[in-house]
């Protein structure tokens, strides 16, 4: 082992079906360092933290962790953590139904000699426990009761109450906004002068750059380098990470002022709302226009779309679709009006995790269809393989199943359902969140070139400067209303203020 | 921005669950006081009549704490009714004809128990088929062996020892709920040996659920399995022994329902499994496991119970009406349980 490493990966290997996943990775994490771990969707990150967990086995290389004498296999995750390596990932893994104390606990709970729990004990430890993180908790409360942001630092003070050594973060900020995240890097920091080492995994750049002291970057399954942060400039990472130069990022059409008043209408929307969720709006999109959503996370910029779509039924108001008033009241009259809609959380609401690729791509079209018309064998062939081309999906085959696919990839294939309904009017909610930059690009390259089509897009991101790159027009949202519109020349500084709502001087 | 600090997303302490808990208890109390003033020429209020409640369905509370168990893990057993079938057949049959002492007899009934659930229960956790297929073969192989060991109605003999115990009666102390009969006679309210079993395994599994590693973990494993097992626990053995402990549970409620009816026939305790999940559902305990708590099931059972009794009393209706007033209530608590979880949902 070297000086001050806790932990040290050396030449693993790991191949799944057909792929090499990894191949003779190095990784050093020293003492009190944050390490980024990144890559593109597929490099194979997950993999090596899996192979570290237990979770995959590898087939060579040697892991060894600081205080253990020779090389480390992990039987499990489990067996991981009796060794000091705790994992916290981004979905929270505690029990919701239990109280603070007892997630902090559950497994290792103070007894007594008779062999029952000592709950004042365990609370009073917790409360403890608590209080060192500098978190003001009430832990006989249900874990249920507190934000995400909260659960995630109570699975954080989890991991770390049990002697960890190395602490590795799965992508913990996805579901976190600002205020949430510099709590979480406040968190990150006091444990690093503690001693611990940390995995960041994360495809937030800014993020790296704001808390993390190293970066290591995997490409293909292999290992770019080590570096540390001041080495290795935010370009150079993206470069590093895809392999090629930022220049092909440049290359999108940068927000070219066309003006769409002469167009055709393709959505007009009058006065539509949804209980509780969001205010009476107006909204015309034109035939080949991009119109972005834009406010903070929760400002309702989802809630709309899914108003216009039927998603949520909207009570009030009017909307015409392509010249003409239609009632939708649910999404396949959406769809038949030619809508489509990526929803945000892929995961609950997009992919068929047990389906393969081929039959995710066509179900909306068979939903379109109805039950009663199945699209023959040979059609659904053709069009699964017309997409994975023209989308670039990295599967093994058209017959993978779907939950196999790495998270940018699966994000194309549901765009690929859309795109198959042949859509006049597509809304993209985040299509771009948690996939990698390399298929972000072509994502909006897309959307670019779809509009170019004369297809109509709502396009829905917290990336203000991909915003920027494909929408013509921005809607602006705050707290459940639309307070605003902004097109022409944009840029960043009057977006932030329009979302901010700096005329208004609150 | 407005800074959102921990304070403002504190709650009141009293959740949902200690609402539905309380409503539950609420509603038995009303239950009850409506028949007390309904049926007061019938004295309704008796407490002898309440105790009646109690040792009408001994046996049930306890099977119901069982199903409470494996339902608090997200699981469900529907063989229970048919397990108190066999385990009443068994003794019925193993004491009238077999000649076996009532001893032998009921250590044997209470290992089937056992053993019945962990094969069920290996089948559940650790083969991964689904609890409602294995326990419904449970079912069908229970009532089958049921009447592979008679067909017939088969009695237990008053005078084995087993048969003694139906006879003992434990008689409210210091007067309390005594009263004078038509012939001036004191009648003391007295309650079945099985209640006081049902109370002391409603007491005990309270304390399990409360206090003991595997009762957490039973909460644990109904909350998020996932995590469950990423937190170090065995999610495995425990399913595995909520359903050894429910099979158990309902052998040990089989001998008190046979205590109560004498006999063993084919037939016995036929849908029991639903009242014993309708008693948890009225309780509080969710189908999707993680919350519930034994103490609502026993109000269950007891709701159920005073709804048959308060039918009973009225006399001129037909006894299918408790069923329906038992779906309306279910109905009832079901949407409760709904909107809670709605109410949940909006305030993340």
């Amino acid at each position: 082992m070297k000086n001050n490493a806790v932990l040290e990966m050396k030449g693993i290997c790991m191949t799944f079906p057909g792929v090499k996943a990894l191949d003779h990775v190095d990784f050093t994490l020293k003492k009190g360092e944050i390490r980024a771990l990144m890559g593109e969707n597929g490099a194979g990150k997950s993999t090596l933290i899996k192979c570290l967990t237990g979770v995959n086995k590898f087939e060579a290389g040697e892991i060894y962790i600081d205080g253990i004498d020779g090389p480390v296999v992990n039987k499990d995750t489990l067996d991981a953590q009796k060794k000091g390596i705790s994992t916290v990932y981004q979905e929270i893994n505690l029990c919701p139904n239990l109280s603070v104390a007892e997630n902090l606990f559950i497994g290792r709970e103070p007894l007594t000699k008779f062999g029952t729990i000592k709950r004042r004990s365990m609370i009073a430890k917790a409360a403890q426990l608590m209080k060192d993180m500098e978190l003001d908790i009430d832990v006989t409360r249900n874990l249920e009761e507190y934000s995400l942001a909260m659960q995630q630092m109570i699975a954080i003070a989890r991991a770390v109450d049990m002697e960890c050594k190395v602490l590795i973060l799965d992508e913990p900020t996805s579901s976190l906004d600002d205020n949430e995240v510099e709590k979480l890097f406040g968190m990150m920091r006091r444990l690093r002068d503690q001693g611990v080492g940390i995995i960041f995994v994360t495809h937030f750049l800014e993020q790296v750059y704001a808390v993390c002291d190293g970066i290591t970057v995997l490409r293909n399954g292999q290992l770019v380098g080590e570096y540390s942060i001041e080495e290795l400039p935010r370009v150079k990472l993206v470069a590093a990470m895809m392999g090629k130069d930022f220049d092909d990022l440049a290359a999108i059409r940068k927000g070219e002022n066309r003006d769409f008043s002469g167009e055709p209408l393709e959505i007009e929307a009058k006065g539509l709302s949804h209980a509780g969720k969001i205010k009476p709006f107006d909204l015309e999109i034109h035939k080949g226009e991009v119109v972005g959503l834009t406010g903070l996370l929760g400002s309702g910029r989802s809630e709309l779309a899914r108003a216009i779509y039927g998603a949520d039924r909207s009570q009030t108001g009017t909307l015409k679709v392509d010249g003409n008033e239609q009632k939708i009241k649910n999404p396949i009259d959406a769809m038949h009006l030619g809508m489509g809609y990526l929803p945000d959380d892929r995961k609950a609401e997009g992919i068929v995790g047990d389906l393969s690729v081929r039959e995710n791509i066509i179900l909306a079209m068979q939903a379109k269809l109805g039950p009663m018309h199945k699209i023959p064998m040979q059609k659904q062939i053709e069009i699964a393989d017309k997409y994975i081309e023209l989308l670039q999906i990295k599967t093994a085959s058209r017959e993978t199943l779907i939950k196999q696919l790495s998270g940018g990839n699966q994000q194309k294939v549901i765009l690929a359902r859309w795109l198959a309904t042949d859509p006049d009017f597509l809304i993209l909610d985040e299509p771009t969140r948690g996939i990698d930059v390399g298929t972000k690009t072509e994502i909006q390259k897309l959307v670019v070139q779809l509009a170019q089509e004369g297809k109509s897009l709502i396009f829905i991101s917290s990336e203000i400067e991909e915003m920027l790159r494909v929408c013509n027009k921005m809607a602006v949202l705050r707290d459940g209303a639309k307070v605003g519109e902004i097109s022409g020349s944009m840029t960043q500084e009057s977006v932030l203020s329009a979302i901010a709502g700096g005329e208004s001087n609150e | 921005m407005k800074k959102i600090t921990l304070a403002d997303r504190r709650k009141p302490k009293v959740g949902g669950n200690t609402v539905m808990l309380m409503i539950t208890i609420v509603l038995f109390f009303l239950l009850y006081g409506a028949g007390c003033v309904m049926y007061a020429d019938k004295e309704f209020g008796r407490l002898q009549n309440f105790l009646n409640v109690m040792i009408n369905n001994a046996g049930l509370i306890i099977v119901a704490c069982g199903v409470t168990c494996v339902m608090l893990t997200g699981g469900i057993d529907i063989s229970v009714g048919s397990v108190v079938a066999l385990t009443c057949m068994f003794m019925s049959v193993g004491l009238a004809e077999w000649g076996m002492s009532s001893g032998v007899l009921i250590v044997l009934v209470l290992l089937i128990g056992v053993v019945f659930g962990a094969v069920q229960g290996y089948c559940i956790a650790y083969l991964e088929i689904q609890p409602f297929i294995v326990t419904m073969a449970g079912l069908f192989f229970a009532r089958g062996m049921t009447s592979v060991i008679s067909t017939q109605q088969v009695s237990v003999p008053f005078e084995s020892w087993f048969g003694q115990l139906s006879q003992i009666k434990c008689e409210i102390p210091f007067g309390i709920g005594a009263y004078l009969n038509k012939k001036g006679v004191v009648i003391t309210p007295y309650v079945r040996i099985t209640v006081v079993v049902a109370l002391i395994v409603v007491l005990i599994t309270f304390l399990m659920l409360r206090y003991t590693k595997f009762g957490r973990s039973l909460y644990a494993v109904g909350g998020n399995q996932q995590s469950a097992a990423l937190m170090g626990l065995n999610v495995k053995k425990t399913r595995m022994l909520s359903h050894v402990l429910c099979s158990f549970y309902a052998t040990l409620g089989g001998l008190c329902f046979c205590l109560n009816t004498m006999c063993g026939t084919p037939t016995q305790a036929t849908g029991l499994e639903m009242d014993a999940i309708s008693s948890a559902v009225i309780g509080g305990t969710l189908l999707t496991g993680g919350v519930g708590n034994v103490v609502g099931t026993f109000f269950g059972v007891l709701i159920n119970g005073t709804i048959s009794s308060l039918v009973k009393f009225n006399g001129k209706l037909v006894a299918s009406w408790a069923n329906i007033i038992t779906a309306v209530l279910l109905c009832f608590f079901i949407l409760l349980q709904a909107i809670f979880a709605k109410i949940k949902e909006r305030k993340k």
